[in-house]
């Protein structure tokens, strides 16, 4: 029997990014918050000090930071003619665990959406023709501009003291910088990282080509940074642990190096950890939140009531929380009927490695967003006419490791193992390099979350189900991004390279990023999105929902700015609507 | 508008109560005062055990002479000073002297309060007076023989204490004697800072000379610009003790504590008065340095690029308010090493204020690295950048180790 609780004004489920944010936002507006969540408490000098936070075994091998499967895990199935099976080890995607959630173990690449990002459907129609969609790729527009969301972009990078070169400042272009991207309001708070000589080759026979490369925008420091909160952060070492690892010298950007010296000192806030919430519990109407079920870590069971419940967790647990829980009308990919669990999302990624015989690239000198990238052929910065797919992606040399286990590039026709790859890694460490590509993936009618039929987690609850494959639009955009990749490559002259294309269908094996989206969409429409535009639940308006998971569509970019950006957003709404007249924040 | 409402509640409250709104009036100032001294004088740290009730006392105090259990200062009447007479407390505070005529022990820092106003005292007792109660009853001390006798205090109070409110002095500005006021009395500085003879006396010619206590050097307070705040502007001293950290250092440990709880709460105008009467106590050049061995700085020079540039700099001027610059740092070049040896071992939390919430830590060496390296890297540190110190020896290190029983691999 759960233990009830007395009530909170805000009960936060999931501690990561998006909680911190909102947690920040709401304790600021004067409510009593309380956020629960289901690993551990986590800080720099305890859990990542650089006397250990280098160690690949313990945190790349053995997913010490990850969300551990035989805690929760998710079943798998390519299309519904198979049947899922229970992921056993992470592989494709690496979702965290404990505070600070996966943005404790993340690069740092801290982009923004292009404005036709949020209006993908109207923009690529209207340019195309109707055709450009087709009818299975359900793709639609956010509900959201981005030049409604440009001040909130700017507050999380300036919360987190991104480094970067602006290419578009107030609409003039500005040199160096990304002349694609919408029109920001000022600069990066803080310079662009150092550039090391991998990334600069690159950059060189990108323009060479006549494009226009411009320095990653990142979360790895360029120099000590205070934010407006009075939090501070440490200039970058360079060391090349950010992905997958916990940063311990204070130069990455996570909620404890941002947020959470600030938050925690509050009276009006509490963290609960090693709380794993099971349920959102509605009133009879089913229209009406009223508390949340935990479960702690010695199985005891609470609830906790509130007056508004925010799912801060990872994308695929708020979708998953959403279904076990009964909010919004589940989504069946057979009629296209219902909402939640629709237009999951991924991204799709290549890469074309050279090898130079003099060039000494020292790729242990990186950071997680160090490098040069090329948007030529994102979104729709290009002419799509007769190409046969919308969306595109980005090109980029970064320099983010020379990690010895992980990254040992070698040439094609290399065995996998014994004495001849022993000396092709020897060989070649110090002197390769990869140029990778980072492409959209569009909705697609089958692509979609639901419960899974036979498999459940370790409290009886249903897994969380994926079904997922890469369509033609994809794999005609990746080898379009992957050949332009390859044009670059050549004109860096190395002695030799080696393409890699994604090509047939997704593999949940192999690691490729980090960057599920979907399955509770944001949109104009509760008939084909789950929450409005203001992250807010269509059918029980007292649930907010953040993260990826609001994403109708997965453009070419890392998330997480834009992640931060919708977070500010709601928080807006929240304090400067909802608090003061309670309910929906949009008419249906 | 709004005005004219209070002032006539106020009228209506006088006519009703009389003297005796008045009183609670005056009562309310003098409460809000003694809870500024409370402050001032950091009671809180030692009357309260960690995540204890505050004030409710029990906190061991590590002595050279044994152990030693602060007093329940809440006003329980049993266990805490609730039945004791202002007359009582001030005795306490300016003499030593328990209600029962009992000798206090000076780790309760009365040789410091005997320089506190009778009015400062009374004030801190009002204070107290509105804290919550609680019974709490503290245990014995545990001293070496013959000190467990509180009867032989009276001959300790006789050679080292001097009894005697603060006199200001005329030849100084009203800043400086607040400075003074507030460093000799209630901020207790030299309690820490002050070197101590052979039976815990203060020795008072070497005032904030810099003390080991704890297994922490209190470092020197003076104007040297090698370990002393010579190099500390008065404004940046008072931006430490309000911050707890300026572009010099930053607070941790006990230090940290005293920031936290006491200094980081006072005015900016007394830090300001506390800082410009430091800057006035006398330089007192420390002793030239022995150079030391090549091989123990090449080891330490390479255990530095290793371990410690990443935040320290290969250049060692730190990343300034973040993580300490080693160059020209004082408590690097302090004669006695033991808190370099202490936070290379343990590591260290610099404490987090309102203005500065980052705790930037540094993470312990201890289980990583052996009394030698320990000693090497602290020598080096000790000995680059334009620093003078003497070397570290691995007994030196092993000592504290073993004191502070830190782990090895």
């Amino acid at each position: 029997m759960a233990r009830k609780l007395p009530s909170a004004d805000v009960v936060l489920v999931g501690f990561g990014w998006t909680g911190a944010i909102l947690g920040q936002e709401l304790t600021d507006a004067g409510l009593q918050v309380v956020a629960i969540e289901r690993g551990s408490w986590r800080d720099t000098p305890t859990d990542f000090a650089v006397t250990f936070a280098q160690d690949e075994l313990r945190y790349y091998w053995r997913r010490a930071l990850f969300q551990q499967p035989a805690r929760e895990t998710l079943t798998f199935r390519n299309n519904a003619t198979e049947t899922a099976l229970p992921m056993r080890r992470l592989g494709s995607f690496l979702p965290g665990t404990g505070v600070g959630g996966a943005g404790i173990h993340w690069n740092g690449m801290t982009f923004r959406f292009l404005p036709s990002d949020f209006i993908a459907k109207s923009h690529n129609t209207q340019r195309y023709g109707a055709d450009a969609v087709p009818a299975d790729m359900t793709i639609q527009d956010w509900g959201v501009t981005y030049d409604e969301l440009e001040p909130y972009y700017d507050k999380f990078e300036y919360l987190c003291g991104i480094a970067g070169k602006a290419g578009n400042i107030k609409g003039k272009i500005q040199d160096g910088g990304n002349p694609f991207e919408g029109a920001r309001s000022r600069d990066y708070p803080t310079p662009p990282m150092d550039m090391v000589y991998g990334p600069t080759l690159f950059a060189a026979a990108a323009k060479e080509l006549g494009h226009r490369p411009f320095p990653g925008p990142s979360a790895n420091m360029s120099r000590a940074y205070t934010n407006p909160l009075g939090v501070q952060l440490a200039p970058c070492t360079y060391c090349g642990f950010c992905e997958k690892y916990g940063c311990g010298n204070y130069s990455k950007a996570s909620a404890q190096t941002t947020i959470l010296p600030v938050l925690l000192r509050k009276d009006n806030f509490e963290l609960r950890t090693e709380s794993e919430v099971t349920k959102i519990n509605l009133d009879s109407s089913g229209k009406r939140a009223v508390s949340v079920t935990y479960v702690d870590a010695q199985g005891q069971e609470y609830e906790q009531p509130a007056e508004l419940i925010i799912l801060c967790a990872y994308q695929l647990h708020n979708v998953r929380l959403m279904l076990l829980s009964g909010i919004g009308m589940p989504y069946d990919s057979a009629s296209g009927v219902g909402v939640v669990g629709k237009n999951y999302g991924y991204q799709i990624t290549s890469s074309v490695d050279v090898f130079f015989d003099d060039k000494f690239i020292n790729p242990f000198i990186g950071a997680g967003s160090l490098g040069m990238v090329v948007d030529e052929f994102n979104g729709d910065n290009f002419d799509h006419t007769g190409l046969g797919f919308i969306g595109g992606g980005y090109i980029a040399g970064w320099n983010t490791n020379g990690r010895p286990i992980e990254t040992h590039r070698t040439p094609q026709g290399t065995p996998r193992w014994g004495a001849k790859w022993k000396r092709a890694v020897a060989e070649n460490y110090l002197k390769s390099f990869s140029i990778s590509t980072h492409g959209a993936v569009m909705s697609h009618r089958t692509n979609a979350l639901d419960l899974d039929p036979t498999y459940r987690d370790i409290l009886g609850r249903p897994l969380m189900r994926m079904t997922f494959d890469f369509t033609d639009n994809e794999h005609r955009m990746s080898d379009y991004l992957t050949d332009r990749a390859a044009e670059i490559a050549k004109a860096m002259q190395p002695r030799e390279m080696k393409v890699t294309k994604r090509t047939g269908s997704y593999s949940i094996v192999p690691y490729q990023t980090t960057h599920n989206t979907g399955g509770a969409i944001m949109g104009t429409d509760p008939k084909s999105s789950a929450i409005n535009r203001y992250l807010q639940s269509w059918d029980v308006p007292n649930v907010f929902v953040m993260g990826s998971t609001a994403f109708p569509q997965n453009p070419g970019y890392n998330p997480t700015g834009t992640v931060g950006a919708l977070a500010y957003w709601a928080a807006d709404a929240i304090k400067t609507q909802y608090m003061k007249n309670p309910g929906p924040l949009v008419q249906a | 508008m709004h005005k004219h409402y209070v002032i006539a509640a106020a009228v209506v409250l006088a006519g009703g109560f009389g003297s005796l709104a008045l009183a609670k009036e005056t009562s309310f100032e003098t409460v809000q005062k003694g809870k500024y001294l409370t402050q001032a004088a950091d009671c809180v740290a030692c009357h309260t055990v960690e995540n204890g009730k505050p004030f409710a006392g029990g906190r061991a105090i590590e002595t050279p002479f044994g152990t030693i259990y602060s007093a329940n200062i809440t006003p329980d009447r049993e266990t805490g000073i609730g039945a004791w007479s202002d007359d009582e407390f001030y005795r306490a505070m300016h003499q030593g002297i328990g209600p029962d005529g009992t000798r206090l022990y000076p780790a309760f820092p009365y040789p410091y309060f005997t320089k506190m106003t009778r009015e400062d005292v009374l004030a801190v007792r009002a204070y107290l007076n509105t804290i919550p109660a609680v019974n709490n009853r503290r245990p014995d001390p545990k001293l070496t023989w013959p000190l467990g006798y509180r009867a032989l205090m009276r001959g300790w109070n006789w050679v080292f204490f001097q009894e005697g409110t603060f006199k200001q002095n005329s030849e100084k500005s009203a800043e400086w004697n607040r400075g003074a006021y507030l460093v000799e009395g209630p901020g207790h500085c030299g309690a820490c800072h002050t070197p101590k003879n052979t039976l815990g006396g203060d020795k008072r010619s070497n005032a904030l000379e810099g003390n080991q206590i704890q297994h922490w050097f209190a470092p020197k307070l003076d104007n040297d610009r090698q370990n002393g705040l010579g190099t500390w502007s008065v404004d940046e001293i008072a931006e430490y003790l309000k911050t707890g950290r300026n572009r010099h250092s930053g607070a941790t440990g006990l230090m940290g504590e005293v920031v936290a709880n006491s200094t980081s709460k006072l005015d900016d105008a007394d830090l300001h008065a506390i800082a410009v009467y430091l800057k006035d106590v006398t330089a007192v050049t420390p002793e030239k340095a022995i150079q030391p061995e090549q091989a123990q700085m090449d080891a330490g020079k390479a255990i530095f690029a290793d371990s410690c540039a990443a935040c320290h700099q290969s250049d060692g001027k730190g990343v300034p308010h973040m993580f300490p610059p080693l160059a020209a740092n004082a408590n690097a070049q302090s004669s006695d090493p033991t808190s370099v040896m202490r936070v290379i071992l343990e590591g260290a939390r610099t404490v987090a204020t309102d203005a500065r919430p980052t705790p930037s830590s540094m993470p312990a060496y201890g289980w990583k690295l052996s009394d030698a390296e320990i000693a090497a890297v602290a020598t080096y540190v000790r000995n680059s950048w334009g620093n003078a110190a003497n070397a570290v020896t691995p007994a030196q290190v092993k000592s504290l180790r073993g004191a502070l029983h830190a782990t090895t691999q």
